[in-house]
């Protein structure tokens, strides 16, 4: 008997709606892309699925997705998806059988788990002792440590004060890292390369953590250089078999946040693979996991790798392993919390290919990822197909609102090798689009595309390092810039030719041929010649050519044609008399001309842009609730100037410095736009 | 003979010099193109027929009847733009400062006069110091002359002005009778009295730019309808404009081929109107989804932003689309919109363009202001406008639709031809808050009576039904039908035939 092809059987007749499904209702405490996800899975397990949803959410699209929706409260989370009560409520509304957590919310709280064990509902998740023995890091490291897991040279304790603080990082060698006990999200986390350092950061980290988390226990611990970070997905089922699904490395991560994830990592071989494996799985044994979980380690240059923490719920880069082994995770734990064995063993545990995930976040990477908000007027995903997967949770016309966290969509690709995978995300990245709320996916692409990155040279600091300021926008290459600049005269080309065909000329027009064009591209121009091929066109400038076969037509908001035999994706918009076009990160605007009009427009003026110093601009779309000063007004640094009610929080501008108010530009009540002028100094 | 062709292309090639070398380089430097040159770029490659290249002024006074230049500082003819036929005349700045004589008038008059005959656009290119002084009241006639032809040629051609340099004086008012004016940013500008004076007269002290340049116009006065960056962008411009105008009052508008399907759904319009009715959302985003590949011609963008007026296609067709705008002022009407919606309505009516109006108004914008300024007066331009004008209307109702207001906005009263509203529309006498407080004045002093009879008020108006029980809405469509149900509407109007009665022409109240 075929060894791997057991366990596709026995998943299939637990999707056939024929069978009878595991559980007859599940309700899914979560939003987003999560809830949707958990759903679909559901559903085809032939599980009826319920919603909860909060004020803000009742048009959302987990809402939609699911068979019944139950309100849980207003808009602020810990109002609705974070109170327990509220959920149980709905959970006896609908009569669901069971409860999937998805991430963050409840899903890892000890209290959440054992009211639903209360109440008789079963938890799609690891029981309660195990949720709660992992919860605390020190507490957690200690058990690891007791299970043979390797851990971060450092005094699993509270320490008492600074003192000694240095007397443990003394014996442990520096740099250090001062971290809260109950800690996330990197607050009260400090580094120290000495004695002196590490009083101030003992200090600050101890102020923070209180205040972040109202706990102000630390621990000290050696700190890697060059971390990466690597974890272990596990499966376990309730009758002591526990699997490890190889790992997903999310070293690319801005401020604590992933944005990257792949499985494989680049940097792994298959011995420190099943090293990190093994303990992961030990570790789970000892705390009688069950359900999925995963293991994180940091894992230095040389392949040493020590415990971080374990993360007992569905991670959100959980694709990227299901799509290198094939596995339906969310599958699997239900079908564990429905007490069923699993029905692999380790060996019959493959990983194929590699598959890399990217997180769409609304924010904008020109304004320091400042997260955005506002209406998706234009949301098109990639077409999903071979090799390329979209989680979202959101649709055209939906709101990205303030209360919850601005990940839009996750988009995943999978392919025969990390290369592959890359140039497949790459390609879908190009494809999707977004219009409304800024979002990051020119910075994915940057990203993807970064020479560092593709060579798997990766760390924790990778952003940090490679992105210093921020990113604005992706130069174009010489290839790119050719390929654009190519695509732009296509787009004008057969816009010319289009508005040739209005109706009411004179005499009929020229509808074919070729034609000259002068490109230009800021003060450069690049002339061309389009000439028409058998199935394109070609484009002939700058002593080379290339051919573009596309069924590009006017008004499409997308480019997909190909270039010299290979597919390209280009986003267009049109600016004016220019085209934006955007693709693999790059952001550039043409404008076509004829040649002789290129030539008049080398006498236009170069106009500098206003010096916007002197204005007090919107620094976010919003409404001028009050103005407090007005036109000849002195003022001076630190005043009061207006608010700007925006996102539901009134927000104070203040004077930067001293100066006299010339004019004012906005009134109170006024809608403003990001940007625009509200009053203008002397 | 060859010498006779010889001494032709000569005097040709004077004409073509302008003002010479200099003069040119000169405009050049100030960032402007020349007059031939801004021809050259408006019409289609080749196609510039020119006439009058040989007219020269009749003036002996002053010396002038040594200096004089072929063409006089004005190029006439007649050119394509995407193959259809146009009217143009550019002033030459080069030559004269551009100011206008009895001949150079006499040039312009000439194009407009067929122009009219043949039925095809005039666009003028303006840049002139003014009248040509040295030959005095000539040259004033010269202007009336013009003036009389703008009149005589409105609502039977289209005429548009791109202001691309100085126009001062009464200079200004041949634009001001053409439908619609373009200006250029930071090199043109338009008052009837300049700087000099009104440092003199009201000690204001001002610069051209401040006082009439292309910013002043297109965002304070409404005097510019749209402003570009430079003289190559606003001429590229122009072409996309005069592609959506049809050619006279005589005959249909272009249509141009389009793979945008007729019944495109969007189902994001569904979602459009938040569930708060007071939080503003931005109509020009359901203008993008209905009108074919989003290409939407705004004018006016940064003038009276509360209502929102431009160009767009159905189905190939051009259709004029007036909408209020949420997001300023909750799109009430005031003085500034009735006035750029109105004249908007009638060049629509006047070339058989139809008006597609999408409505979400709560009212009039109360105030001194408004009533001192003649807000009567100017919000029933808007009102005649609507009424009187006899092309295709379809208006749709996506929220608000309050008191006069809702009349205004090509209502079916207003001999609107398919009205249709959304589920989401409230077509009242007023909010359910206000009617209220008016009809249970006696409850006022029971804030939980007044909370449930809002309740029963918003129950009972709050809808479109009540209207739609009386057939002042024809049907309550779905937000994300919204095109399909336009487009077959306006087929079905495709030959609608409406006439008013027989007048010498109505007083619309100005």
């Amino acid at each position: 008997m075929n060894d791997s092809a057991k366990p596709a059987k026995a998943e299939k007749t637990g999707a056939s709606p024929a069978a009878r499904p595991l559980f007859a209702k599940i309700l899914v405490a979560n939003r987003g892309e999560i809830a949707c996800r958990i759903m679909r899975t559901a559903r085809a397990m032939g599980i009826r699925t319920v919603a909860v949803y909060s004020e803000a959410d009742a048009d959302a699209a987990h809402v939609r997705e699911a068979d019944e929706a139950f309100p849980i409260g207003p808009a602020p989370s810990v109002k609705s998806y974070l109170v327990i009560e509220n959920i149980l409520k709905a959970v006896e509304a609908s009569g669901a059988e069971a409860v999937h957590p998805g991430y963050g919310f409840l899903s890892e709280n000890p209290a959440f788990a054992r009211a639903l064990e209360k109440a008789g509902v079963v938890f799609i998740g690891p029981p309660t002792s195990a949720i709660a023995a992992m919860g605390d890091k020190i507490e957690s490291k200690k058990l690891a440590q007791k299970a043979g897991v390797s851990v971060v040279p450092g005094h699993l304790g509270v320490i008492k004060d600074a003192e000694e603080a240095v007397k443990i990082a003394r014996s442990i060698g520096y740099p250090v890292m001062i971290k809260a006990s109950a800690g996330g999200g990197g607050k009260g986390m400090r580094v120290a390369r000495n004695d002196g350092e590490l009083g101030e950061a003992f200090r600050t980290a101890a102020g923070e953590a209180r205040s972040s988390f109202g706990d102000d226990r630390l621990f000290v611990e050696k700190f890697i250089e060059e971390p990466r970070h690597i974890e272990i997905q596990v499966l376990a089922d309730a009758h002591g078999r526990c699997l490890y699904l190889g790992e997903r490395e999310c070293s690319i991560q801005r401020r604590h946040q992933k944005v990257i994830e792949e499985a494989p990592s680049p940097f792994l071989d298959a011995k420190t693979r099943a090293a990190m494996g093994e303990q992961a799985v030990a570790l789970a044994k000892a705390v009688r996991y069950r359900s999925a979980g995963t293991v994180e380690f940091i894992v230095d240059a040389k392949r040493n790798f020590y415990f971080l923490e374990m993360n007992t719920r569905l991670q959100v880069e959980h694709p990227v392993t299901e799509l290198v082994t094939g596995i339906d995770l969310v599958e699997q734990m239900i079908r564990i919390a429905a007490g069923e064995k699993l029905t692999r063993r380790q060996k019959d545990v493959r990983l194929e290919g590699s598959a890399i995930e990217a997180r769409i976040y609304a924010e904008d990477p020109s304004r320091g990822f400042l997260p955005s908000t506002g209406r998706i007027s234009r949301y098109r995903e990639p077409l999903s197909g071979p090799g390329v997967r979209v989680d979202s949770g959101v649709y055209e016309g939906a709101e990205i609102g303030i209360y919850y966290d601005p990940m839009i969509a996750k988009l995943i690709a999978h392919g025969e090798d990390r290369r592959q995978a890359s140039a497949t995300l790459i390609a879908a990245l190009d494809a999707f689009q977004i219009r409304g709320p800024a979002h990051n996916i020119s910075f994915l692409a940057a990203l993807l595309r970064h020479p560092r990155f593709a060579a798997g040279r990766l760390s924790t600091g990778f952003i940090a390092e490679e992105f210093p300021t921020g990113f604005h926008g992706l130069t174009p290459n010489e290839e790119d810039q050719r390929l654009l600049v190519a695509v732009a005269a296509v787009l004008h080309h057969r816009t010319v030719r289009r508005e040739a065909q209005l109706s009411g000329r004179l005499s009929p027009a020229r509808l074919s041929g070729g034609a000259d064009y002068v490109v230009l591209m800021g003060r450069e121009h690049l002339p061309l010649t389009v000439a028409e091929t058998a199935g394109g066109h070609a484009i002939i400038g700058g002593g080379a050519s290339i051919e573009l076969i596309d069924g590009w037509q006017p008004g499409e908001t997308l480019y997909q044609g190909r270039a010299e035999g290979k597919p390209v994706t280009v986003q267009v918009d049109r600016a004016g008399i220019a085209w934006r076009l955007g693709h693999g990160g790059i952001s550039l605007v043409l404008t076509v001309l004829s040649p002789r009009a290129a030539e008049l427009a080398r006498l236009m003026p170069v106009k500098q842009p206003p010096d916007m110093s002197r204005y007090l601009l919107a620094p976010m779309p919003g409404l001028l609730v009050s103005l407090a000063v007005g036109a000849g007004e002195e003022v001076k640094a630190g005043q009061e100037l207006a608010v700007v009610e925006a996102m539901k929080m009134e927000n104070l501008l203040r004077a930067e410095r001293d100066g006299r108010v010339k004019q004012l530009h906005a009134g109170p009540g006024d809608s403003l736009a990001v940007d625009q002028a509200i009053l203008e100094f002397e | 003979m060859r010498e006779i062709l010889r001494q032709l292309e000569e005097k040709r090639a004077a004409a073509r010099a302008g003002g010479g070398k200099r003069r040119v380089e000169a405009q050049h430097a100030k960032g402007r193109l020349t007059a031939r040159e801004r021809v050259e770029l408006l019409t289609d490659p080749g196609s510039f027929e020119e006439w009058d290249m040989f007219v020269e002024h009749r003036s002996n006074d002053f010396g002038m009847h040594e200096q004089k230049i072929p063409g006089d500082g004005v190029i006439t003819g007649h050119g394509t733009v995407n193959g259809r036929l146009i009217f143009v005349f550019s002033q030459d700045f080069t030559v004269f400062g551009g100011s206008l004589s009895e001949s150079h008038a006499e040039k312009i008059c000439k194009i407009m006069d067929q122009a009219m005959k043949v039925g095809a656009p005039v666009i003028g290119l303006n840049d002139s110091g003014g009248a040509r002084i040295q030959e005095g009241v000539a040259s004033l006639a010269g202007y009336a002359e013009v003036f009389q032809r703008n009149v005589l040629a409105s609502g039977v051609v289209p005429q548009i002005s791109l202001v691309m340099g100085p126009c001062a004086g009464g200079a200004v008012y041949s634009p001001a009778m053409t439908d619609f004016i373009f200006m250029v940013k930071d090199s043109s500008y338009m008052f009837v009295t300049g700087p000099d004076v009104v440092r003199t007269v009201t000690h204001e002290n001002v610069t051209h730019e401040q006082l009439g340049g292309a910013s002043a116009h297109s965002q304070k006065s409404g005097v510019a309808d749209l402003a570009f960056v430079n003289d190559v962008e606003a001429l590229l411009q122009l072409r996309r404009f005069i592609d959506f105008l049809p050619p006279s009052n005589r005959e249909a508008g272009p249509v141009r081929p389009t793979s945008d399907p007729a019944d495109r759904l969007e189902a994001s319009l569904d979602t459009l109107i938040p569930a708060n009715a007071n939080k503003p959302y931005d109509m020009k985003e359901l203008i993008e989804k209905v009108v074919d590949e989003a290409d939407f011609f705004e004018l006016q963008p940064d003038y009276a932003r509360n209502i929102i007026i431009g160009f767009g296609r159905l189905e190939g067709e051009t259709v004029g689309i007036v909408a209020n705008q949420p997001m300023v002022l909750a799109g009430c009407l005031d003085i500034d919109s009735s006035r750029k919606a109105a004249r908007f309505v009638r060049f629509c009516d006047c070339f058989n363009i139809p008006i597609v109006t999408f409505v979400d108004v709560p009212g009039f914008l109360p105030g001194t202001a408004q009533e001192h300024g003649a807000i009567i007066k100017h919000g029933a331009k808007l009102l005649f406008a609507y009424g009187e004008a006899t092309v295709p209307k379809v208006t749709v109702i996506t929220r608000k639709a309050y008191g006069g207001a809702y009349d205004v906005m090509s209502s079916k009263h207003l001999r609107g031809d398919v009205n249709y509203a959304w589920p989401t529309a409230e077509i009242a006498v007023m909010g359910p808050k206000g009617a209220v407080e008016i009809i249970f004045r006696a409850d006022s002093g029971t804030p939980e009576q007044i909370a449930r009879r809002t309740e029963e008020y918003r129950a009972k108006f709050a809808n479109p039904f009540v209207a739609g029980a009386r057939g002042f809405i024809d049907d309550v469509i779905m937000p994300h039908s919204t095109r399909r149900r336009i487009c077959r509407s306006l087929a079905m109007l495709r030959g609608k035939k409406l006439d008013n009665p027989w007048k010498k022409h109505d007083n619309i109240p100005l």
